[in-house]
């Protein structure tokens, strides 16, 4: 993995604003470090190397007035963001994992275009911001990831695991590079190389053309980097290893099973219209397409030698570079990126909230509830003041100091979050039951308590024997939540799948009603009645498995405790079914099961 | 300012490049929304769109872009009286409105640098003026902040746009073809902005290996060559501008036969579309399409070739019924074809 740390490291050197950027998922570690401190020594010396905080604003990010030079000036003097002044360089942005969508997309519209297109605070420019990006991801498990918009963007992918191997696989020089970047408008493509890029990533199942563009750039950059003007296929196998390999969403088919599964059948093209001859051409004529194709490489007349053989080679490359287990963790991520389109934070966020974080502030009256921002009402307004005041006596005695008119307010924008409930689902089963269930309510009782706080509701669902039954609905009230919980008795079989059921169906009602259920399902894993109501292990616990599917479907966050003595497989093995965090507890009280619930409710 | 990606080398995607071509010759379609997965293009087709599309005639150094015949801007209002106005050829303008835009920049202000030396009052047209009689491409639409969105909304119905600042009241025109791309799983539009749109096209990458061949080989030519690829194509691109001309012409003439009214009205009952909005757009893009494709009037063919665009995006949630709305538009197509004509 070393190697191709240091592989990629060069090749985003070669071509920084072509290739986009890295992604480097890392851990804040030496290994880190060191490829941040690689990749500066084989950049140019001269070309900026920017660090860029997470919660840089609009002004500081695009660029916007600045008001001090502006007022002193008597002209308007603008405030380049630091996109725009890392123009021919490198910026890393740290802590990308927690990027909301609206700041990816200001970055993922700047490294398409290469520009800043300014339109703010009466400036009107286009600032030329060529930039390669390294977004530092330090998510810790799959639903903190960078921003897919972002993500789609940027040509290399790279995991380090913070082990520092030194002196492994091939590295390169600033010289190198350098030698590299002034051959790379030379490089020549074969177009068989460019289908042998494509096919390797329809087979893995990479939808974007981004990825096969990249890849392209990086057979580029390759070729560039070992000194050779055309592209060749061990440049074409390095771009498919490190461009489309951590991109796999699927397993190329084994060539026997090739045939019955044509890839990407979903995605076919559309229809051609009802009655194409009528319909002027937006297709350009073949002849047109032939020249492009002659002016692209000289061997395309010529009949590419056994181009499909190379497509499977690169193929071949791509696919061992795929770490064992990277796909089934990239499902689990696609499914929480799903449930939270802005990675990181945990509620789902309610639009025009009047309270909660503020974010900024926008031009408006304070109405409805909404405050005024003293601080951006007076920035507004002081541009003005010269204007404002020349129709007054001038050093009137009566005159205010700072004139400020309807026109200048500005109120505060919040950001909140939805409402949490949190399910507990407490086995109840004589399994189970005795010592356990007074940790339970005395967890829900300790969440109750802080509720009022985090502006959270508590729900608790029991089973035992062949039911489930939900004891406390959605509530807030801690006097109905004790009330209700005391009179819970236990003993009896154990119906997992019926009670996994009846949380998904709650799951699913709390969803609905715009807030964010958690679910904390506490048992030892152990059914032994069936969602029919006999009793048996075998149904009983392939029966749970299928419910942990289903209720994984609904895509939310489910925290397992395995509540057993001893810690035992059929728990965790349901946790994974079900796509939850596992957590042991065997000698935990209500305090320590408090505080991990609150660990993966309490995100944000 | 850096070449476009040619209209004509955007490989496939045909339905989105129908609905940007048809807008073109009939701006009163309403605007373009171009939902779909990543790296498909959307963008890429939309900054092409101002090199396709024919110079307009507008009033000379006018800042609104006025028609010649029609100029009722605050500037050609004060300028003119009575007189005819001096007139040039411009392009038509596609105007970019970055996420981050704030809102004086949209709507116009105060001209901040004569406030400050000059102590005077002129206002400075916003990106809503400049796109006036042309386009206004939103990138990344749903992320648009609801303030602005709220605004747009306001304009794109009204087509004028009002700015009350420092004791100054302007009203100009601003009408606009509003398109907006972004990628659903970003969050969904609010329903009256989808409305503004006239056409909304979704787009998918493309599924076989040789139009994705051909996607990075012409990408990959372009980036090499930027001034060459783009004078390749010119002459496709001319094509287009030239049919969109003479649809132009056309679509005055294009009859609408009472069968064909009778579909239309037929096909936004099954499907249950909020409002007549729906009825008329479908009509509009089919016209717009018949004078496209050099026909006399308007068939059930053309009505149902853009029928899913100008459709889709009115559908009401159907709670029982867990279809795509494009699949939905399809079935109640096909049901109306089999149908027995009354």
């Amino acid at each position: 993995m070393q190697g191709d740390a240091a592989t990629i490291a060069a090749l985003f050197a070669v071509d920084p604003v072509g290739l986009g950027g890295v992604a480097l998922r890392a851990p804040a570690c030496a290994a880190r470090d060191e490829w941040l401190t690689l990749l500066r020594t084989l950049l140019p010396s001269e070309s900026p190397f920017r660090r860029v905080p997470l919660n840089t604003g609009d002004t500081a990010l695009l660029g916007g007035l600045d008001l001090g030079a502006t007022l002193q000036a008597g002209r308007p003097v603008a405030l380049q963001g630091v996109l725009a002044q890392a123009d021919g360089g490198v910026l890393v942005l740290a802590m990308a994992e927690r990027l909301t969508a609206g700041a990816a997309a200001r970055f993922g519209s700047v490294l398409d275009s290469g520009h800043v297109l300014l339109q703010r605070d009466g400036l009107d420019r286009v600032l030329a911001a060529r930039v390669g990006l390294v977004a530092l991801d330090e998510g810790a498990d799959a639903d903190e990831q960078l921003p897919a918009s972002l993500a789609e963007r940027l040509a290399f992918h790279l995991r380090l695991d913070g082990q520092v191997k030194d002196e492994e696989g091939p590295h390169w020089t600033a010289d190198e590079v350098q030698e590299a970047r002034l051959r790379l408008g030379r490089v020549q493509m074969a177009q068989e190389s460019v289908q042998a890029l494509c096919s390797a990533a329809l087979a893995l199942g990479i939808d974007s053309m981004r990825a096969s563009l990249f890849a392209a750039r990086a057979a580029r950059a390759a070729a560039a980097l070992a000194g050779s003007d055309t592209v060749e296929e061990e440049h074409i196998a390095v771009a498919a290893r490190v461009v489309l390999a951590p991109r796999a969403t699927r397993l190329p088919p084994s060539p026997e099973q090739q045939e019955p599964e044509p890839p990407q059948e979903e995605a076919s093209p559309p229809e051609p219209a009802e009655n194409p001859a009528s319909e002027p051409p937006l297709e350009p004529e073949k002849d047109a397409q032939d020249e492009t194709k002659n002016e692209d490489g000289d061997d395309a007349d010529v009949p590419p030698p056994e181009p499909l053989e190379m497509a499977e080679r690169v193929l071949e490359a791509a696919q061992a570079a795929i770490p064992a287990g990277l796909l089934a963790s990239l499902k689990i991520g696609a499914l929480q990126r799903a449930k939270s389109p802005t990675s990181g934070s945990a509620g789902a966020e309610q639009k025009n909230a009047l309270r909660g974080r503020p974010v900024g502030a926008r031009k408006g009256e304070p109405r409805a509830g909404q405050r005024i921002n003293v601080l951006e009402t007076l920035r507004a307004a002081a541009p003005w003041q010269k204007l404002r005041r020349s129709p007054l006596a001038p050093a009137s005695a009566m005159a205010p100091r700072i004139v400020v008119r309807k026109e200048d307010f500005h109120v505060t924008r919040f950001r909140q979050l939805g409402q949490t409930t949190t399910l507990f689902v407490v086995d109840a089963s004589g399994s189970s039951a005795l010592n356990r269930l007074a940790e339970a309510k005395g967890a829900v009782e300790l969440l109750l308590a802080d509720c009022y706080v985090r502006r959270d509701s508590v729900a608790v669902l029991a089973f035992r024997g062949k039911v489930a039954e939900v004891l406390l609905a959605p509530t807030r009230s801690l006097v109905r939540a004790k009330r209700s919980l005391a009179g819970l008795p236990g003993g009896g079989g154990t119906p997992l799948a019926t009670a996994i059921d009846a949380a998904a169906a709650l799951a699913g009602h709390i969803k609905r009603k715009g807030q964010t259920p958690i679910v904390v399902l506490l048992t030892d894993g152990k059914a032994n009645i069936a969602r029919n109501g006999h009793a048996g292990r075998g149904p009983a616990a392939s029966d749970a498995l299928a419910a942990a599917a289903q209720l994984r479907s609904i895509g939310v966050s489910v925290l397992l405790v395995d509540t057993s003595p001893q810690p035992q497989n059929s728990a965790a093995q349901l946790a994974a079914a079900m796509g939850a965090q596992y957590l042991a507890l065997p000698y935990g009280g209500a305090q320590s099961l408090n505080q991990a619930v609150r660990a993966v409710a309490g995100r944000y | 300012m850096a070449l476009n990606f040619p209209f004509s080398a955007i490989v496939g995607q045909d339905d989105m490049k129908l609905a940007i071509v048809l807008t073109a010759i009939d701006p009163t379609i309403g605007g373009v929304l171009v939902f779909g997965d990543r790296g498909t293009g959307k963008s890429t087709a939309v900054r092409a769109l101002a090199a396709l599309l024919p110079k307009m005639r507008a009033v000379k150094g006018c800042r609104y872009g006025c028609d010649p015949d029609a100029a009722r801007c605050p500037d050609c209002l004060a300028a003119a009286r009575g007189k005819a106005h001096a007139s040039e050829l411009v392009g038509v303008p596609v105007v970019d409105l970055p996420l981050g835009a704030t809102e004086d920049r949209v709507v116009g202000a105060l001209d901040l640098e004569r406030a400050l030396s000059q102590g005077v009052k002129a206002f400075e047209p916003g990106l809503l003026a400049r796109a006036n009689r042309g386009y206004l491409y939103i990138d990344e639409v749903n992320l648009l902040e609801d303030h602005l969105v709220d605004l747009l909304i306001d304009v794109a119905a009204s087509g004028e746009n009002v700015v009350e600042r420092e004791g100054l009241s302007v009203r100009h025109p601003a009408r606009f073809v509003l398109i907006g791309s972004g990628n659903p799983e970003e969050g969904e539009l609010r329903p009256q902005l989808l409305d503004r749109f006239g056409l909304s096209v979704e787009v998918k990458t493309p599924g076989t290996l040789e139009e994705r061949v051909e996607v990075v080989k012409r990408r990959d030519a372009f980036e090499q060559d930027p001034q060459t690829f783009t004078a390749h194509w010119k002459k496709e691109d001319d094509k287009v501008r030239k049919g969109i001309v003479a649809g132009r012409k056309r679509l005055p003439a294009v009859q609408i036969t009472d069968s064909a009214r009778a579909f239309t009205a037929q096909l936004c009952m099954a499907l249950g579309t909020d409002g007549l909005r729906g009825d008329l757009t479908l009509v509009r893009a089919a016209r717009a399409l018949a004078a496209w494709q050099g026909d006399k009037s308007v068939t059930q063919v053309h009505l149902q070739r853009v029928a899913p665009s100008a459709l889709r995006h009115r559908l009401r949630r159907n709670p029982l019924d867990d279809a795509g709305s494009s699949t939905r538009v399809e079935r109640a197509l096909a049901e109306l074809a089999s149908a027995p004509q009354k």
